[in-house]
């Protein structure tokens, strides 16, 4: 039940950190790995704020042991723009349509729709919607969420290579 | 919240996860997709001193299909169940069900095997699997047995697995071409488990119901298949007497608890509607 080094893919880097068994990915991403972006909402898997792709999936990281992804690749949020900073078109998106209000379910929102436009880069209004029906937000009324991720998947497609 | 220490093991065969479960007994628990054991263990209402991960375990994986055979491997996850045509080609109520789990993260890693073996009253395919007259496949330190689904529920989170037996796969054949086919569930939200949810199959042949079967989610402590609701529509042209009769004879057999779903009077009724609704559906599909 001691320590034990888990290693991974996370944002392109191999990283190495000791961590228990029973650590959430989430913990480890956040105390071990200091990448804060993935929040801790419900701590319950119903809310979506730890969204991280797993291995090309999106997952919970509230959900998971850290040891459990030992070997996988996990994107954040921090690893969604470009390493100049530029911006993510859904950042970019999430930005001009106003896509958040306090911000904390964002950093899940944008990790599930970056998955979302991959699966499918076209969707209808109600894929969006069900396709980000695991992630909740308290504020918006997800109005602004939907219409952002509507125009990054136009952005997207007009410029097929953005989208990795 | 923080689930109490545990020791980790990764196997990569069955036999290896055998006897794991052999060696520690009760301190050991299996942990297929996580996401009904993961909550569990982090209220502590769940503490294995062992946790048995099975994702390493190539042969837990996979869909197969022959003909009308069906064979699908513990460890798939519902979002595999959605995605393969084989299957929906020749049963599509799996994936019309699949689809009315939790949400799209959440079934990206939970498993087939875990929704049937966890033995959970609201999880949605122990009822499907009665409906289907599935078999599931169990082995453990004395080898591999068969358990029919409608045998495997005791209780609510009481099965036929013994404590060291892993449970494989999920074998059924699927219904005749042409089966009519619904899932019907009603819930408070998404990723919520069902007020009441009602799996309907139906045959039909010159306007004729030829055979039916009705199973019930989350209406009782274990899964049901409503015998004498599906009686009343089998001979029948499945006309209004008939449906009427399907979701009494249905309602008649639930005992759900009031919880915050709802008062058990209200679950009862609601049972009801979803079966009339499935079987409108089911009816309006069938060949």
């Amino acid at each position: 039940m001691s320590k034990q080094t888990i290693s991974l893919t996370v944002n392109g880097s191999q990283v190495e950190a000791a961590a228990e068994p029973r650590t959430l990915l989430i913990h480890f991403l956040r105390e071990q790995l200091s990448l804060t972006g993935p929040h801790i909402g419900c701590d319950t898997g119903h809310c979506g704020a730890c969204t991280v792709d797993l291995d090309g999936q999106s997952v919970k990281s509230c959900m998971v042991f850290a040891i459990q992804a030992e070997g996988a690749e996990v994107t954040t949020i921090e690893g969604i723009a470009q390493p100049d900073g530029t911006l993510h078109a859904l950042q970019e998106a999430f930005r001009q349509h106003h896509g958040l209000q306090c911000g904390y379910c964002t950093p899940g929102m944008i990790t599930r729709a970056y998955r979302l436009l991959q699966e499918n880069p076209d969707p209808s209004e109600s894929d969006i919607r069900y396709g980000i029906s695991g992630n909740l937000c308290r504020c918006t009324g997800y109005q602004n969420i939907v219409k952002a991720i509507q125009a990054a998947a136009q952005a997207l497609t007009s410029v097929p290579e953005a989208a990795e | 919240m923080i689930p109490a220490s545990f020791d980790y093991h990764r196997p990569d065969s069955v036999a290896a996860a055998v006897a794991l479960l052999s060696a520690h007994g009760d301190e050991a628990r299996v942990v297929a997709g996580g996401h009904s054991l993961i909550p569990m263990m982090k209220l502590r209402m769940a503490v294995p001193e062992h946790l048995v991960d099975l994702r390493d375990i190539g042969e837990l994986k996979g869909i197969e299909v022959e003909g009308r055979k069906v064979a699908i491997g513990a460890m798939t996850t519902q979002a595999e169940v959605i995605a393969s045509e084989a299957l929906a080609d020749v049963c599509p109520i799996l994936r019309e069900t699949s689809l009315q789990i939790a949400d799209p993260q959440i079934r990206n890693l939970g498993t087939l095997g875990g929704n049937v073996a966890n033995g959970d009253p609201g999880n949605d395919m122990p009822a499907l699997m009665q409906t289907l007259d599935a078999r599931f496949r169990v082995t453990g330190p004395e080898g591999t047995r068969e358990i029919a689904a409608r045998d495997f529920y005791e209780a609510a989170f009481f099965t036929a697995l013994a404590e060291d037996e892993i449970l494989v796969s999920i074998h059924f054949t699927a219904p005749a071409a042409g089966h009519g086919y619904a899932y019907e569930k009603q819930k408070r939200k998404i990723g919520d488990y069902a007020t009441a949810a009602a799996a309907v199959l139906l045959e039909m042949e010159s306007g004729q119901c030829r055979h039916a079967v009705i199973g019930l989610t989350n209406l009782a402590d274990t899964p049901l298949v409503a015998t004498a609701a599906a009686e009343a529509l089998i001979g029948s042209p499945v006309d209004g007497p008939a449906i009427a009769a399907a979701a009494a004879a249905a309602e008649a057999v639930t005992e759900p608890v009031s919880d915050g779903r709802g008062p058990s009077a209200f679950r009862t009724k609601v049972a009801g509607v979803m079966v009339r609704r499935a079987i409108l559906r089911a009816l309006d599909r069938a060949a």
